[in-house]
């Protein structure tokens, strides 16, 4: 008998905290979709050409594939836009082609890298494919590879060149061309990290406490330039430079593609709201 | 004559403070009225609750919070930042607000960020 009208006084108890935590709530988080323009009028193209990606930095990720791959898939489910389905072309070569046309310096021989076979289907393939010495020290292999921004700048003379692209885009029906620059490079640090705790103080509320501590990471920065081309005039309509990082404790292996797709995540909507209305999703709290 | 002065003075403090609870109570209900809507999804609703709020009384930092969310929510940049910076001026000591509007500020810096042409 006891035990039951404790038990009923508990619930009651309870009801009433419970009650009272209602009414004093004052703020409620609400999740909220912010629309954002598109950066760029697409109206007059129907078709987009994702031509290829001058890439650099580590040879664990095929930038330029992988990169062509994710925004022909992207661009297929989130745009109106047809995706033209076509082989990647070779930019780092072609680049190469138009300096040595023009009688400048010559740029560094990536060509080193994918030996000397005719113009390959996967041009900016690691050299693993074909040499398998070549695996063991992927780094030293390229002497000539682009591992810096500076070594990538010295190729970005393509994307002015107006008649190459016009004249790409006549042979894919005047298009919207997608093109730039990757640069996917490993990154290590050492240093003080903030890490948030999670505690109990006296009342045995939880609070978070940030803690300094010591910690060796490495990650990878992912630097992306995306050029938008008009296939009709072969002129750049718009261009913007990204740039994400991230770094993991030391201990942590994370596969280097892993992290790439981990940092194109982010990037996504920021490229997508180039081309389209894009909804960004966030959280807010209301206030009473 | 003193007494007088001090017993007019009283009365109109009392009165307008009375007036000034009636605004609050007013405001707070188009307030309490919008997030429930809001949350329903009813964000236009909302956001003209808001507003209404703010103009009963101007002076209640958490409407204006409101109202800048329901802008952003609308992509209406620019209100929401006047919003915010009117909540950040009533109350600058407000986490929920500088939160709010760090991640509005967040929000703003990407969609804004640098173009090369």
């Amino acid at each position: 008998m006891n035990s039951k009208r404790a038990r009923h006084a508990a619930a009651i108890v309870s009801l009433g905290l419970l009650s009272a935590t209602v009414a004093c709530t004052n703020f409620y988080e609400v999740p909220i979709e912010t629309p954002i323009q598109a950066k760029l009028d697409v109206g007059a193209f129907r078709r987009v050409l994702v031509a290829g990606f001058i890439s650099g930095g580590t040879d664990d990720v095929d930038a330029n594939m992988e990169t062509v791959r994710l925004l022909r898939s992207q661009l297929r489910t989130k745009t109106n836009l047809r995706v033209i389905e076509a082989e990647v072309l070779p930019l780092v070569e072609l680049a190469q082609e138009q300096a040595q046309k023009a009688g400048d310096a010559p740029l560094p021989a990536v060509a080193d890298i994918t030996g000397a076979q005719p113009v390959p289907q996967r041009p900016t393939d690691p050299p693993t494919a074909t040499a398998a010495d070549d695996t063991k020290k992927p780094e030293a292999a390229a002497p000539g590879a682009i591992r810096s921004k500076q070594d990538l700048e010295r190729y970005e003379r393509i994307f002015a060149d107006a008649a190459f692209w016009k004249k790409l885009g006549e042979e894919y029906e005047q298009p919207l061309i997608i093109t730039g620059t990757i640069m996917f490079t490993p990154q290590q640090t050492a240093g003080p990290v903030t890490v948030n705790r999670e505690e109990f103080d006296q009342l045995g509320r939880r609070i978070i406490v940030p803690r300094r501590l010591y910690q060796e990471r490495k990650g990878f920065i992912l630097e992306p330039k995306f050029v938008f081309i008009d296939g009709r005039t072969g002129a750049t309509l718009y261009s913007e430079s990204q740039r994400r990082e991230v770094l993991y404790p030391a201990s942590q292996s994370t596969p280097a593609l892993a992290s790439y797709f981990e940092l194109m995540d982010q990037l996504i909507p920021d490229f997508l709201g180039a081309l389209s209305t894009q909804k960004i999703k966030g959280m807010r709290t209301l206030l009473r | 004559m003193i007494l007088r002065t001090f017993v007019i003075t009283a009365a109109l403090l009392a009165f307008a403070s009375a007036a000034s609870a009636d605004q609050r109570d007013d405001a707070k209900a188009q307030v309490e009225f919008g997030i429930k809507v809001a949350q329903n999804g009813l964000w236009k609703e909302a956001t003209f609750r808001w507003e209404k709020a703010t103009e009963i009384d101007p002076s209640y930092a958490e409407a204006w919070n409101n109202l800048a969310i329901g802008y952003e929510h609308q992509g209406r940049f620019d209100d929401a930042e006047r919003a915010y910076q009117q909540a950040l001026k009533l109350a600058p000591k407000n986490t929920y607000i500088r939160t709010n509007y760090d991640l509005f500020n967040e929000l703003k810096t990407r969609t804004t960020r640098r173009r090369d042409r």
